[in-house]
């Protein structure tokens, strides 16, 4: 089959970026890392990339193709162009980190970051004789995440962090859950604590993006979202995150849809008043267009407030609903 | 063509975005689609109650769906993260029968069950796959011509993929720029159309929630869109309510009109703007309308 490539180049000493475009004659059955093999073997030695294990094991070849990360060992040519033979595959080095040179990047802040979270355990109490011992449950929620290959699809594809480069980013997340969600670990709380400051937990904005190119099925954002429950359970709450999601809670569970309007100072805190103000003119500005709920301004919980119709029925799922909580595995000996 | 749905409008079109609940209305009675309000369905949860208490979520949304059965139709809503919340609350009811059985147990209190299988669909599906592109070409009376609208899908109408039936409906990920080529407007291609809007994080961190606002607003702009357009009212409030002041952190000079869906729909329908409350936005739609008051260009 015909294959066609459109690679970006970059040349960081000649300062030069750019696209080369290949054209191939490939076997049915390739990858596009067998495609990026041969237009570096027969059209073009100068042509930059990473790859070793070939089997989506050693994660050395992800980059972006068609604009989300991949590893290109993992993505036949065929499913990515439907058999198109004129679809031309874009390749480009991953994002969010700095290009070396054309598909080759630099991983230094992603390994940086993994580091932050002390990947590794730190059992607390005496070593046991023998094994440690732990459930087979407590250990089956982990493997999604000793899954990761540390590939870095996930942080080259985070919204966030193209915004932000202090954010900690969704691999480094799903690994300290690898930890924190780790029966035999001790440090569990201080790790949820530094996990909660700016820049960690809260800082991820749930965009699935992370779900989605993770190609290990590690869905290092659903990882994110068990760390913030646990951080909660901690008691670990005073900080904007936390305060979010429990004065959304109480106003769903208060009048059965979302307050809008008390949700910055429920999340904000009710005394940060420079932080209330940034949001004025922003409300001025609603309030003008007709866009301010006024019915709201009564905050949830306090009498009065806005309430949905049946909210004695949705109080009684509420209070049900503890009873589907799955019980904890805990570690036996 | 008989068209019926349970409706959930969702918090945001009862609350911030009221414009969008008229809309949607007015629209659904031009198209000849009939909505059945579920007036005491709760919040999704919108994956924050979830943080807390995924299964609180779980039962609330499962009430939602019961609902719908009870009137035997299927759930449409028009905000993005509800339809990504229905679809991974299916998605996991119907994998573990056991905890459904105990969810249906609470719902059962008061007469509802919950049954997998309900159809749940955000607006921007049901216009193609139920209501069908040619039938809403045939219905547009003052094509969109000569405005190029940007698409803005709303990260969980996307993803994770799995769960939004990509695999039935491969073409879900490119509905809005064809339903934006349907109604005769030019879809603009930029990068940010897949994006996050940054609206989670509003409250958590301002400035990066105002920074990926204001860098899609830009980005489109900058390739000449008109205005964009969203079946997500969580991005449509980033997006415009929030644009002054994603303007004043990334200072970029943008000024760019954020439609909601059903308003996009209703102008090639010939609905007049302010029936749609399109005067009741913070960035003002005035240049998008008085571009598609001018005469077609040829």
């Amino acid at each position: 089959m015909k294959v066609k490539l459109k690679v970006k180049r970059t040349d960081p000493e000649k300062g030069i970026t750019g696209y080369s475009q290949y054209t191939l004659d490939m076997h049915d059955s390739a990858t596009l890392l067998d495609a990026l093999i041969s237009a570096r073997e027969y059209e073009d030695g100068s042509l930059a990339l990473r790859c070793s294990c070939r089997s989506a094991i050693c994660g050395s070849c992800a980059m972006r193709v068609d604009k989300r990360a991949r590893l290109a060992c993992r993505a036949k040519v065929i499913a990515i162009t439907g058999g198109d033979e004129e679809h031309e595959i874009l390749v480009e080095p991953m994002g969010n980190m700095p290009v070396i040179k054309d598909l080759v990047i630099d991983q230094e802040s992603f390994w940086t970051k993994i580091r932050q979270v002390d990947p590794y355990l730190q059992p607390a109490g005496p070593v046991p004789e023998g094994e440690y011992r732990v459930p087979n449950e407590a250990m089956l929620d982990l493997t999604h995440t000793m899954n990761c290959i540390m590939c870095g699809g996930c942080v080259s594809d985070c919204t966030v962090l193209e915004v932000d480069k202090n954010f900690i980013a969704p691999a480094a997340l799903a690994k300290a859950y690898r930890f924190a969600g780790d029966p035999r670990d001790g440090h569990t709380v201080e790790r949820l604590q530094k996990l909660s400051e700016y820049g960690g937990i809260w800082d991820c904005t749930r965009c699935n993006m992370c779900v989605e190119v993770c190609p290990k099925g590690v869905a290092p954002m659903n990882r994110i979202l068990q760390l913030r429950e646990m951080a909660i359970e901690a008691g670990i709450t005073n900080n904007t995150g936390a305060r979010h999601t429990a004065i959304f809670t109480k106003s769903i569970v208060d009048g059965g849809r979302l307050n809008e309007v008390w949700m910055v100072p429920g999340s904000v805190g009710m005394f940060n008043l420079p932080r209330i103000m940034t949001e004025l003119p922003g409300a001025l500005k609603m309030l003008r267009a007709g866009k301010l709920p006024l019915a709201q301004v009564i905050p949830p919980g306090a009498p009065g407030s806005h309430k949905m119709k049946g909210m004695d029925r949705v109080r009684n799922v509420v209070r049900k609903s503890a009873m589907l909580k799955p019980k904890k595995a805990e570690v036996t000996d | 063509m008989a068209m019926k749905y349970a409706f959930w409008p969702g918090c945001v079109s009862k609350g911030a975005a009221p414009e969008l609940y008229i809309a949607t209305n007015r629209v659904a009675r031009e198209l000849g689609i009939e909505l059945v309000e579920l007036d005491q369905a709760t919040c999704t949860g919108a994956g924050v109650i979830q943080e807390q208490n995924p299964e609180l979520g779980d039962a609330l949304n499962a009430r939602t769906f019961a609902m719908a059965q009870q009137l035997g139709l299927p759930l449409m809503n028009i905000c993005s993260t509800c339809q990504g919340i229905e679809s991974m609350v299916q998605d996991k009811l119907a994998k573990n029968p056991e905890y459904l059985a105990k969810v249906n147990e609470i719902l059962a209190e008061e007469g509802l069950h919950y049954e997998p299988g309900l159809e749940v669909k955000n607006f921007l599906w049901i216009l193609v796959e139920d209501f069908g592109l040619d039938n809403l070409k045939k219905a547009v009376k003052r094509p969109l011509t000569g405005a190029r609208i940007g698409p803005f899908y709303g990260c969980y109408i996307l993803r994770p993929s799995q769960l939004l039936g990509k695999e039935e409906h491969p073409d879900r990920d490119h509905y809005l720029e064809m339903v934006i080529e349907a109604v005769g407007a030019t879809a603009v291609d930029y990068e940010g159309a897949k994006k996050c809007c940054g609206f989670p994080i509003l409250t958590i961190n301002r400035e990066n929630s105002l920074k990926q606002a204001g860098n899609h607003v830009h980005e489109a702009q900058d390739l000449g869109a008109d205005a964009l357009v969203s079946p997500c009212p969580l991005c449509h409030l980033n997006l415009d309510a929030q644009q002054p002041a994603a303007k004043s952190v990334t200072h970029f000079d943008i000024e760019l009109p954020i439609i909601h869906l059903p308003q996009m729909i209703g102008l090639a329908l010939g609905i007049d703007p302010k029936e749609m409350r399109m005067d009741h936005h913070v960035v003002s739609t005035k240049k998008l309308l008085d571009k598609l008051a001018q005469p077609v260009p040829a």
